[in-house]
């Protein structure tokens, strides 16, 4: 009778914990939508932010935020492709491979605040660049590396093992049956992963304070040549996304209107990251249909 | 087609077909460099934040026993008894958020990997897996954001002190870290055969006997890597603790005090200090715990991993 | 090893010489790390006909199967020794361009492994890399394998579906066009129908015969009425040794080894 009452305890505990669980998101997620709901106007999302006066948008920081995605993933991806297949196909047991894992491990588990320090010791100092989009996205390169190695490495490892037979008994060489066989089977859960990844590049910040720098100069969005100082594509320009800007205005509070940009860049920043995670979901289970299709 | 030989060793030979060979040696060397960087880039981190981060003690003279042990961190600038390094408020900050939100995030993150994985398998997957990729995704400047505009007046108004505290960022890292720990544990005791399960329900144990008596000893390893990781990530936060704790530079009496932490002090001054002089090399000295307390975190979860039994 | 070692000095046979004969097989031993799964085993597979190599399950006949065309190069751990002549060259030496002999040596596995790509890609993916790249070649080469193969009829409407949309037995007869098509010289068949339903198996078989007037086929199978039926050698493997390789007939009703008779009356296995 006793271990009976003890029992539908336990269970009751651990549902309330679910239940604590979920009530954690969907009350920090309603929070951040419903404070930053009304801000999200056209003028918001479009205009420059200010620096003092209230009123500032984050127009700029948007944008900077989607533009050293890009570039980082641009760097990135070939390079955790690359990792991957090295790892999946090429890399034989033994100590080098032990220790390649060893280095992906420790990459993966630097905070990314030292991550940000390494950055600008290196890519903004060393190389006298200063801040700028460039270091900052070598910086979230090497912040992402050891995720998209590890999900490129899981892909093609999970590609059957007769395709690739298949392809290498017909004599194609190992490379070519990478190329056309394996890489296109992988390429929707390398997607997928790689979609997760821009969001968690998307909403970090720590590594950006010291390589991309808190301020963005004047932009002229008229103007796209890339080697242009006021050129928004310009790589070598210090650059303020808009993680960067939920902490500054946070923590420096220099404008009146603190609450109102803090709720709104929260609220687009949220969304930005659920429309990724969605994103995700979808061609996953695209995928899923379709592989489980008959045609 | 290539142009046909006559004889078997004309064709076979390896050094019949050069260009093949040749384009399989390129991609190979392709994805080696990628491999090559990513022990390059390991091994300058740690060389460079290394010499960076001795120097304050062998090129500036500050006392390594004194940077670890000292309670006064002052620059000098105000007058007073001259510059003075002791980074013990901070070390003690950073590990005081770090076991005070595995505290929190421990419970309630296995709690819920085996309401998960238990009792409710089924929904269990279908709305919490879901809820807690989610969590994970949440930026940490989003989670400071909040912690600052509905946790820090809530502790001000209904617990004491000004709010920004101990307790507020031991609030925060337990929020951040418990995805972390859920969907790690939650692997953990779905790698359990289920005969473990199926046994224990054969001798008539209830399900809350055959969890604590059987699933967590069986897992246990498992399940403090869980822990673990969670704490390593809590330890490396930087802005979203910063935003909240309240970043003194004394040591903290009360959970409702304010401190400081390692991560909170570099994000702090790193912008302020001058490249290259003693208190910017002190900040380095810093990351260098950081590094040192991510490699020892590496070291447990490996002890962890060679004692786990199922995986 | 020491045969390796003094490698222009191999014996080659007079039928060999006469190109009779398209694999010698002579001493081969296989290892998987520490474990010999094939036990110096000889014995000579001829041009232009069936060879089937029966036995229970691990007793070596997947695994010498798989080294004549080097996919056990894959396994980690596995090498070869001794010798399996082809023309002028031994297989398992390390100088071979295993590429090259994949090409001459095509292979078609137990499990139908079409690409996931259209039926039409599934035969061209080899032949591009081959560098062929002419509209019309490629046509006419999808056209002839697809024949050769049985399917043409079949899927001659749809070559742009995917290849995962043809049924079991059209996806194994579509593998083996695949290797048809990049024009190999010997065909290595891996149980080919031991997953299909028997109107399938039958249409693989009936393909087989008609194969084996162009190319010289071995084929591992389970099934012994298959052995019978299509093969013209047969070679009853145990635990790694080759027990008795002799004409199909014979195997099957009057073997010489008291162990083959037990094996194809069905006593173990």
């Amino acid at each position: 009778m006793n271990s009976r009452v003890a029992n539908k305890i336990a269970t009751g505990v651990f549902t309330a914990i679910a239940a604590i669980i979920i009530f954690v998101l969907v009350g920090l997620l309603s929070y951040i939508l419903y404070r930053g709901f009304g801000k999200l106007t056209l003028d918001f999302l479009t205009s420059p932010s200010s620096d003092f006066q209230a009123g500032g948008g984050i127009g700029n920081q948007l944008f900077n935020s989607f533009y050293i995605l890009l570039i980082t993933m641009m760097i990135a991806v070939p390079l955790g492709l690359g990792g991957g297949i090295y790892m999946a196909e090429y890399a034989k047991p033994g100590k080098i491979t032990d220790f390649i894992r060893s280095c992906i491990e420790v990459l993966a588990s630097l905070p990314s605040i030292v991550i940000g320090m390494f950055g600008m010791l290196i890519f903004v100092n060393l190389t006298g660049w200063g801040y700028t989009i460039f270091s900052g996205a070598l910086a979230l390169t090497i912040f992402n590396l050891p995720v998209l190695v590890r999900v490129c490495e899981d892909a093609i490892r999970s590609v059957p093992r007769d395709q690739k037979e298949a392809s290498l008994a017909l004599g194609i060489t190992h490379w070519h049956t990478i190329k056309t066989v394996l890489i296109p089977s992988a390429f929707p859960t390398i997607l997928t992963g790689v979609i997760l990844a821009s969001g968690r590049v998307f909403g970090e910040a720590a590594a950006l304070l010291f390589t991309a720098g808190l301020t963005t100069p004047r932009l002229d969005f008229s103007n796209w040549n890339p080697f242009d100082e006021t050129s928004p594509l310009n790589i070598f320009r210090p650059a303020e996304t808009l993680a960067v800007h939920i902490w500054k205005v946070n923590t420096q509070g220099l404008i009146p209107d603190v609450q109102e940009v803090a709720d709104g860049s929260s609220a687009v920043l949220i969304l930005s990251v659920l429309l990724f995670n969605l994103l995700a979901r979808w061609i996953g289970s695209l995928v899923h249909k379709k592989l489980t299709a008959a045609k | 087609m290539a142009k046909e030989f006559s004889t078997a060793s004309e064709r076979l030979l390896k050094k019949s077909n050069r260009a093949a060979l040749k384009m399989e040696m390129r991609g190979k060397s392709i994805v080696l460099i990628s491999a090559i960087l990513i022990i390059a880039a390991t091994i300058s981190i740690t060389i460079f934040l290394g010499t960076k981060g001795l120097q304050s003690f062998l090129v500036n003279g500050i006392n390594a026993v004194e940077f670890l042990t000292g309670t006064v961190w002052d620059m000098g600038k105000d007058g007073g008894n001259g510059p003075s390094y002791g980074a013990l408020p901070f070390i003690f900050g950073s590990f005081a958020v770090t076991f005070l939100s595995a505290l929190i995030a421990a419970p309630l993150g296995i709690g819920g990997a085996i309401f998960m994985t238990e009792i409710a398998p089924s929904w269990g997957r279908k709305i919490l897996q879901p809820v807690i990729e989610l969590l994970v995704g949440i930026p940490s400047v989003v989670y400071g954001f909040i912690g600052l505009t509905v946790l820090v007046p809530f502790v001000r108004n209904h617990v004491g002190g000004q709010g920004f505290s101990l307790l507020s960022g031991m609030i925060v890292l337990s929020v951040m870290i418990l995805p972390t720990v859920t969907s790690i544990a939650t692997d953990t005791l779905r790698s359990l055969p289920g005969g473990l399960r199926e046994s224990s329900y054969a001798l008539g144990a209830t399900r809350w006997q055959t969890i604590y008596r059987v699933l967590v000893p069986a897992a246990l390893p498992g399940l403090l890597t869980a822990i673990v990781l969670g704490m390593a990530r809590a330890f490396g936060e930087a802005l979203a603790v910063q935003m909240v704790i309240g970043n003194t530079k004394e040591l903290p009496s009360s959970l409702l005090d304010s401190a400081g932490t390692l991560t909170t002090i570099i994000t702090l001054n790193m912008g302020h200090t001058t490249y290259g002089s003693v208190e910017n090399n002190a900040l380095w000295s810093l990351a260098l715990i950081l590094l040192i307390m991510s490699f020892i975190f590496i070291l447990i979860i490996r002890y962890l991993s060679s004692r786990r039994q199922y995986r | 090893m020491l045969l390796t070692k003094m490698k222009p000095e191999f014996e080659i046979s007079e039928a060999h010489e006469r190109k009779e004969t398209a694999l010698d097989v002579k001493q081969l031993n296989i290892y998987y790390g520490n474990h010999r799964a094939v036990k110096d085993i000889s014995f000579t597979i001829e041009k232009n006909a069936v060879t089937a190599l029966i036995g229970p399950s691990g007793c070596g006949k997947s695994t010498f199967l798989r080294s004549i065309n080097r996919m056990n190069d894959l396994i980690p751990g596995a090498r070869s020794e001794g010798i399996i002549l082809y023309e002028d060259v031994n297989l398992i030496e390390d100088n071979i361009n295993v590429v090259a002999l994949r090409k001459e040596i095509g292979m078609v596995f137990q499990r139908p492994n079409p690409f996931a790509k259209s039926i039409y890609n599934n035969i061209t993916h080899a032949l591009k890399f081959y560098g062929i790249r002419s509209k019309k070649k490629l046509d006419q080469i999808v056209e002839e394998s697809l024949r050769k193969a049985a399917l043409w009829e079949e899927v001659k409407d749809r070559l742009h579906d995917s290849a995962l949309s043809l049924s079991g037995g059209q996806q194994q007869r579509l593998c083996i066009a695949r290797t048809l098509a990049v024009n190999p010289k010997i065909l290595l068949l891996d149980e080919p129908a031991s997953a299909l339903d028997p109107i399938s198996t039958a249409k693989i078989e009936e393909l087989i015969m008609e194969l084996k007037k162009e190319y010289t086929i071995i084929i591992v199978t389970h099934s012994m009425q298959q052995a019978s039926r299509i093969s013209d050698k047969t070679a009853f493997f145990l635990s790694g040794e080759l027990v008795e390789f002799d004409q199909t007939d014979k195997i099957f009703t009057n073997p010489s080894n008291q162990k083959t008779e037990e094996y194809i009356s069905g006593r173990f296995g």
